[in-house]
């Protein structure tokens, strides 16, 4: 049914999103449970600057993710520095990429469950003698896991989801940085219809699986409480 | 010296500063009393360190807070109420009761779970959810995964507010007990004079986040010019015991300090170490003692101090039984008639007085 390009666009798809999903999961959680928590004046920027992804074209994300990673940029020059080269057109460049525009769909479900908990359950977790890491894997974890379950998902889907990012730092290499949806534009470019077809029904079924998913894990949370 | 719970600490709260320096006996129950919004429950958290505020905190000789010193809560030895106690939902009660028992070094003095258990009547309801729970049953737990911290002191903010008149009188008796059988200090808040007269053995008022007056029960009570204005429940609140019952009139006779009078027998046996409660509109004076009257509690007095109330027709006078105080609202009208003045002996006529507990 899909040719041998189209199914190394599939795995590299599934495994883009399932790396950028679990290094989002740490960086995000640990974001979320700080603005969750702080008074800090950096609260409204880093939340913004967070939320940015959601409201700017993923070509502006891209633009500068690729002029910032490249020869000329200070984080190029950096990960160059480091020995490991420029990120631009391979595959750790669209992991970092996809780090920044997939963020606020980890961040900000885990952050809205940790903030509805409330502070009472961490206040008393406090008297009761757990300090605040032993309070987030014995209060907060048990009784936010819906928001992470929230959180992995929509990070996941959103990375199969993207497009734009991908396009402007990853370009378009068989194998190394041609995910799914860059693989449809390509057979539609092609005129190949039938092979974007294949694609995009996969596409369309997966992401109805996804937030079919979200939306019945939501409503049983929401009977359970 | 120093005391045992020894507060002195400052914070700007919305509309106030909050500023107190308290020095609190050892064992028994102070209870924080005052008006809503008067930084009482703010001054428990101050102490839990749940709100950080400037000054100086030391409990049982250790200090958790001066200066820049902070401890932060988890590692400060108490126990906490909150108001409303919630437990946590993802446990059962048995959980819920461990979690805080198994993050404390179990030392060879702790209190036994089981005598906990029992002292709260919770037995049978360990592997129950949090949600299947009344107010009353959860706010027991509550106190119970306290009491497992085997705690330095007890804060309690309001544990009976959110609950309805039932569940308090089902609680009380358990608050009571603890009262009893605790060897270490409690700060109670409330602002239910109720609950203030039943449990406190030290009395601090506050308003405006001031200390307003402090000192034990009785003498804080038996303020003429108290600064917590009770109105028509205006009283004294002595402790005394039963040392005679009258099974035929159903009647009891209290003694404290040498006097005695008589009540309502309230079932209590003979010995029975009770708190009982008289009220200044049950108290009236007169010059002579009356020989045919219905009351039977006619103590010789001897007037100490007149004070106004918030009715300009309404006296409380404030007269010594020996050396124990009582108050009695007499109208502006007899004083003048009686002509009562400081130092003077006259009768007091108590009609009722109210064990409570």
């Amino acid at each position: 049914m899909f040719s041998a390009a189209d199914w190394d666009a599939i795995t590299l798809t599934l495994k883009l999103a399932s790396v950028v999903t679990v290094l989002l999961l740490l960086i995000g959680t640990p974001l979320a449970w700080w603005l969750s928590q702080t008074r800090s004046v950096w609260k409204g920027p880093v939340s913004a600057l967070v939320a940015m992804p959601i409201v700017l074209p993923p070509t502006v994300i891209g633009f500068y993710l690729l002029i910032m990673l490249g020869p000329k940029g200070p984080l190029g020059q950096l990960t160059h520095a480091l020995g490991l080269g420029y990120l631009p057109f391979t595959f750790s460049g669209l992991v970092v990429a996809s780090l920044f525009y997939s963020l606020p769909f980890v961040v900000q479900p885990i952050q809205n469950a940790i903030e509805s908990i409330g502070k009472r359950p961490l206040e008393m977790a406090a008297v009761l003698r757990a300090s605040p890491l032993d309070t987030f894997f014995s209060v907060v974890l048990p009784m936010a896991w819906p928001g992470f379950i929230t959180a992995s998902v929509l990070g996941f889907a959103h990375t199969v989801g993207e497009f734009g990012v991908v396009l402007m730092i990853g370009g378009n290499i068989p194998g190394v940085t041609q995910v799914i949806s860059v693989q449809i534009y390509d057979h539609v470019e092609a005129l190949d219809y039938s092979s974007a077809h294949q694609l995009s029904l996969l596409m369309l079924g997966f992401s109805f699986v996804v937030l079919l998913l979200l939306y019945s894990l939501r409503s049983m949370n929401r009977t359970s409480h | 010296m120093g005391a045992f719970v020894s507060i002195d600490l400052k914070t700007r709260l919305q509309s106030f500063e909050l500023a107190v320096n308290l020095q609190l006996p050892a064992k028994g129950v102070t209870v924080l009393f005052g008006p809503s919004g008067c930084g009482k429950t703010t001054l428990l958290r101050c102490v839990a360190g749940l709100h950080r505020a400037e000054g100086k905190l030391e409990i049982n000789h250790t200090v958790w807070q001066q200066g820049e010193h902070f401890v932060p809560v988890h590692q400060r030895n108490l126990g906490y109420i909150f108001q409303e106690s919630q437990l946590f939902p993802h446990l059962d009660v048995n959980g819920n009761l461990q979690y805080g028992q198994k993050r404390v070094p179990q030392k060879k003095n702790s209190i036994q779970p089981q005598q906990v258990l029992k002292l709260l009547d919770i037995e049978n309801l360990l592997d129950r959810k949090p949600s299947q729970l009344s107010g009353g049953e959860k706010q027991r737990v509550a106190i119970a995964q306290a009491l497992l911290l085997n705690p330095k002191i007890l804060l309690m903010d309001e544990p009976l507010s959110a609950l309805d008149d039932a569940r308090k009188r089902e609680i009380m008796p358990y608050l009571e007990r603890l009262r009893d059988e605790l060897e270490i200090p409690v700060l109670y808040v409330t602002h239910s004079v109720d609950e203030m007269m039943r449990l406190a053995d030290y009395l601090v008022i506050m308003d405006k986040g001031k200390v307003v007056a402090k000192g034990n029960l009785g003498e804080v009570l038996s303020r003429s010019d108290s600064p917590v204005n009770l109105g028509e429940e205006s009283g004294v609140v002595i402790d005394g015991e039963i040392i005679e019952r009258d099974l035929e009139w159903h009647l009891a006779r209290l003694s404290f300090r040498g006097i005695s009078i008589w009540a309502r027998d309230m079932g209590f046996d003979v010995g029975s170490k009770i708190r009982f409660r008289v009220l200044a509109r049950d108290v009236s004076l007169s010059q002579y003692a009356p020989t045919h009257s219905s009351i039977m509690n006619m103590l010789p007095v001897v007037v100490d101090e007149i004070s106004s109330t918030e009715h300009k027709g309404i006296r409380l006078a404030r007269v010594m039984i020996k050396d124990t105080p009582i108050l009695a609202r007499i109208t502006a009208r007899s004083i003048h008639q009686l002509d009562l003045k400081k130092g003077m002996q006259a009768f007091a006529q108590v009609k009722s007085v109210a064990i409570i507990e």
